[in-house]
């Protein structure tokens, strides 16, 4: 067990729900050791709020190994904090120095709003996805497996895009708060795949309209949403809906002129 | 209460196909007059959720995640069992039937498992056609890579990520129902009941995370798919969040829980390293496939750095004692081994509980990049959690919580002892028996979801007079009522501890009574314990803040008053259940090697708890398990 000692001050946004304006609140003396994550950190100093009958300081993790997409929170300025491809649950005290000042907030977005301090709400998300993120194929209905053959390039490319976990980090540090990286990601998993074909201007007509209503703002090629993605997801997939998107504009036919529906 | 399974009976080739076929059917034009509430949105509850909606059900989906996406399912590193067969390498149906009744030590029901390893080819066609990213070979084809328990290449993956992208593919299957309007979704809010009426389950009330609101939802069938319990033991390698307390009111209900005590210790997992700890991460079993577990010969060594120590004087223990399987003998059997080298003062790095993982010949034979495409994710979160190099290190492992193979007790139609209560994936008893083989849990949960549930609820429906009810009945309005109450019995508990500090008092005594190795002192001492431990917990728990609002406090609160009512529920199981199966390693009954010893003559049965109300002992019901068609024996991966 280590006894290397390390103790920070924080500086958190708290904020009581969605209506409060929030401020950020001053934590001295807060203990911490190398070998903690940061969010071990943040559950010693919930203890002792609660050991002095404080509120302690809401935040979202759940699975603790970078994979589940629940965690995230400004550390210093920067989403996920100061090491390159690591969630916030995955970056550890190590990274930090005894006597540093740590300002922690959550992700600012006009899609993401505040629920309680460091918690967001981004099922904009959820309904970015609904709106196309998907191949159609009905429980049953699909056939052998290896009839659908994947030159392993292809299949690479989509597993590349599909490690995309939803965190929103690529939000949060974006200056025009877009979700483009996110989109991308996902219309580029689905159209990298023979499977994926016959919705590939559909689904990313629909992702990236949803995109604009959920009011996520539009990409000028920054390039902070890579920068920042604990998964790293490439800059390149934007290119690739962009591309995509051309393509499907160019080619769009009006379908509610199609019917099935027979005699 | 006479357990009945309604399993079918005859040629195990076919039982499932002609029980499928005896089935009700529910026309295409009543589904959607029919409510199914479904809780859960892992592989299991997401899978079944968007299967319903694509019937034409009207589904109501529930998560106490900020999105269906987030499920622990996700975690699931390795992969997913399957028997195509595609390696040619002799595998069928038959034999991972096989191999996974004898991998659960010859303690779950032959139909059911013959089921699943049927509908395994299935579940990897659903998820090829859904663009699942599964490793491909260079011609297109899938891969396949070899997981414990199994002397064929069976497990199909997508690098270290499986869980992910199988259960993206099913979040994103509900998504399209979702948008279809056949599935409403209500993330970020939390099961605290069933309400039962007549008998049937017909409802659930559930609290909204975000203002604390308390609401019903009435509908026709209760699915519940809310994972397993490991997180009794606070460090485990679950999610923060995930919890029993789902399937615990349901017992509390009258829902028979079976086999309690037998849960999965995973022997690859990055040890503990100190007490603020606040969750353990495994390490794949996959890496079990190239790595080399050792400890030093000598206890003299345990401090040297692991390139100091010769060839010579390294204990490759598995390979040792386990020619046939190696490396990749069962989760069980490698805990068991990693703990008795420990228990001889040969384990390695801080308090002597770790075992090297030594990836050194694989990466001389396949070089670094070979490594790193098949686990590149893997070694990072290793490096990330340790801040040592795994390419230069040897990893440092040991035996961690990982899986329950116990839960709510179902028969073959995942139904449990409440009619129209069924229960799927981890959070039911069904088909591990007292081990489950890696690469299983995803296939459990697909399948189930997938191809189970549809027919069977299909089924209930059809043949149940199902009478129509509101909010104003007055069991609804009761069991609200109850929930209102343990709300406000919690935030007004106005005690010193904070709600964790009890979870993990609970979690040490549990690991150590009931862990890796049980005996019956212990076991009465820790039910002694825990029960203490449960006092003083309602008197001197303290939750800051109010019910009506965002409390993560309370959340947990609650969950750890369920944790601790199941926890001595476990340990009289273990108590009771006087042999060794599985995980399940009662130290008064093992071989003279030190294996698992099993008595079945005396307990080849499921034991299924009831619920004789708060405070009294819980009455066991026997459900006998036969087997027609592998026979037991002594398990042997030697």
């Amino acid at each position: 067990m280590s006894t290397e000692s390390m103790r920070v001050t924080l500086r958190v946004w708290r904020q009581k729900d969605a209506r409060d304006a929030g401020r950020l609140v001053r934590y001295d003396d807060v203990e911490a050791n190398p070998h903690m994550s940061f969010l071990e950190m943040l559950d010693v100093l919930n203890e002792r709020l609660i050991a002095r009958g404080e509120d302690p300081i809401a935040f979202d993790s759940d699975c603790r190994e970078g994979i589940c997409g629940t965690c995230g929170v400004m550390i210093n300025g920067i989403a996920h904090g100061p090491q390159r491809a690591t969630a916030t649950c995955q970056l550890h005290m190590r990274q930090f120095r005894d006597g540093d000042q740590i300002t922690i907030e959550p992700w600012r977005a006009r899609a993401f709003p505040v629920i309680k301090d460091l918690v967001v709400d981004r099922s904009a998300f959820d309904r970015v996805i609904e709106a196309g993120g998907f191949i159609s194929v009905r429980t049953g209905s699909a056939a052998e497996a290896n009839t659908i053959l994947v030159p392993k390039p292809s299949s690479d490319q989509a597993m590349d895009a599909a490690a995309c976990i939803g965190c929103g980090a690529c939000v949060a540090a974006c200056p025009n708060a877009s979700a483009s990286l996110f989109v991308a990601a996902k219309v580029s998993h689905l159209g990298a795949l023979p499977q994926g074909q016959p919705e590939r201007s559909q689904r990313v007509r629909g992702m990236v309209a949803q995109m604009d209503a959920e009011l996520f703002g539009s990409c000028t090629n920054h390039g902070e949403c890579e920068a920042v993605c604990p998964k790293e997801i490439s800059l390149d997939f934007i290119a690739r809906m962009n591309r995509d998107l051309v393509w499907a504009m160019l080619t769009a036919k009006d379908e509610s002129a199609k019917s099935d529906g027979g005699a | 209460m006479e357990l009945r399974s309604n399993a079918p009976s005859g040629p195990i080739e076919t039982r499932w196909q002609r029980h499928r076929s005896d089935r009700k059917l529910v026309n295409p034009a009543n589904k959607r007059r029919y409510t199914i509430l479904c809780v859960g949105t892992g592989l299991a509850g997401a899978s079944a959720s968007a299967t319903f909606g694509e019937l034409g059900y009207n589904v109501r989906t529930f998560c106490f995640q900020d999105s269906p996406r987030r499920a622990h399912s996700i975690a699931a590193q390795g992969g997913i069992n399957a028997a195509k067969n595609y390696q040619n390498d002799g595998d069928s149906v038959w034999r991972l039937f096989y191999d996974t009744i004898k991998g659960g030590d010859f303690r779950a029901r032959e139909s059911n498992v013959h089921r699943l390893a049927e509908l395994s080819v299935n579940i990897i066609d659903q998820c090829a056609a859904q663009g699942v990213p599964f490793a491909r070979e260079y011609g297109g084809q899938l891969a396949n890579r070899s997981f414990g328990g199994a002397q064929v290449s069976r497990t199909f993956y997508a690098r270290g990520q499986t869980g992910q992208q199988l259960l993206l593919g099913a979040y994103q299957a509900l998504a399209r129902q979702i948008a279809a309007g056949t599935v409403r979704m209500w993330p970020r809010t939390e099961m605290l009941d069933v309400i039962l009426v007549d008998g049937k389950a017909r409802g659930i009330v559930v609290r909204d995370l975000v203002t604390g609101a308390i609401e019903t939802h009435l509908g026709d069938a209760v699915v519940l798919a809310t994972g397993g319990y490991g997180n009794v033991y606070y460090l485990s390698t679950n999610a923060k969040g995930c919890n029993a307390t789902a399937i615990w009111r349901a017992h509390r209900r009258g829902a028979l829980f079976a086999n309690p005590c037998f849960t999965q210790i995973h022997p690859t997992c990055i040890p503990v390293s100190g007490d603020y700890q606040s969750k353990l991460t495994l390490m794949s079993e996959s890496l079990r496939n190239d790595g080399r577990v050792w400890v030093p010969k000598r206890k003299e060594d345990v401090s040297k750095a692991p390139n100091e120590i010769p060839e010579e004087d390294r204990d490759y223990y598995l390979e040792r004692r386990y020619p046939a399987f190696g490396n990749l003998v069962p989760r069980d059997i490698a805990s068991r081994a990693a703990k008795a080298v420990c228990d001889e003062g040969r384990g390695v790095g801080p308090g002597g509980r770790g075992v090297y993982l030594d990836f050194a010949d694989a990466i001389r034979r396949l070089g670094q990049r070979g490594i790193e495409e098949r686990y590149g994710n893997l070694f990072q979160m290793y490096e990330r959690i340790t801040g040592e190099d795994p390419y230069r290190v040897p990893m440092r492992i040991y035996p961690a919580i990982h899986y329950t193979m116990g839960g709510l007790w179902v028969d073959y139609d995942l139904m449990s002892t409440i009619d129209g209560l069924f229960v799927l994936g981890e959070a039911n008893f069904s088909d591990h028996g007292a081990n489950r083989l890696g690469a299983s849990a995803l296939m459990q949960g697909l399948a189930d979801g997938y191809f189970v549930i549809p027919y069977t609820i299909g089924h209930y429906l059809a043949g149940t007079n199902i009478q129509k009810i509101d909010e104003r009945h007055p069991e609804v309005r009761k069991v609200e009522e109850d929930v209102r109450e343990r709300v406000r019995r919690l935030v007004s508990a106005n005690g010193k501890r904070s709600p964790d500090s009890f979870h993990r008092e609970l979690g040490l005594i549990v690991w150590n009574h009931c862990g890796m190795a049980r005996n019956e002192g212990g076991l009465r001492d820790a039910i002694g314990k825990i029960r203490a431990l449960r006092e003083e917990y309602w008197r001197d728990v303290r939750i800051p803040g109010s019910g009506e609002e965002l409390n993560q406090a309370l959340e947990k609160a609650g969950r750890i008053a369920d944790f601790f009512e199941l926890a001595e529920l476990m340990c009289i199981d273990a108590l009771e259940r006087a042999e060794s199966c599985g995980g399940h390693f009662r130290e008064e009954y093992q071989t003279p090697e030190g294996e698992a010893l099993r008595r079945d003559d005396l307990y080849t049965y499921v034991s299924a708890w009831e619920f004789t109300g708060a405070g009294n002992e819980p009455r066991l019901h026997k459900e006998p398990l036969t087997f027609e068609f592998v026979h037991p024996s002594q398990r042997s991966y030697k």
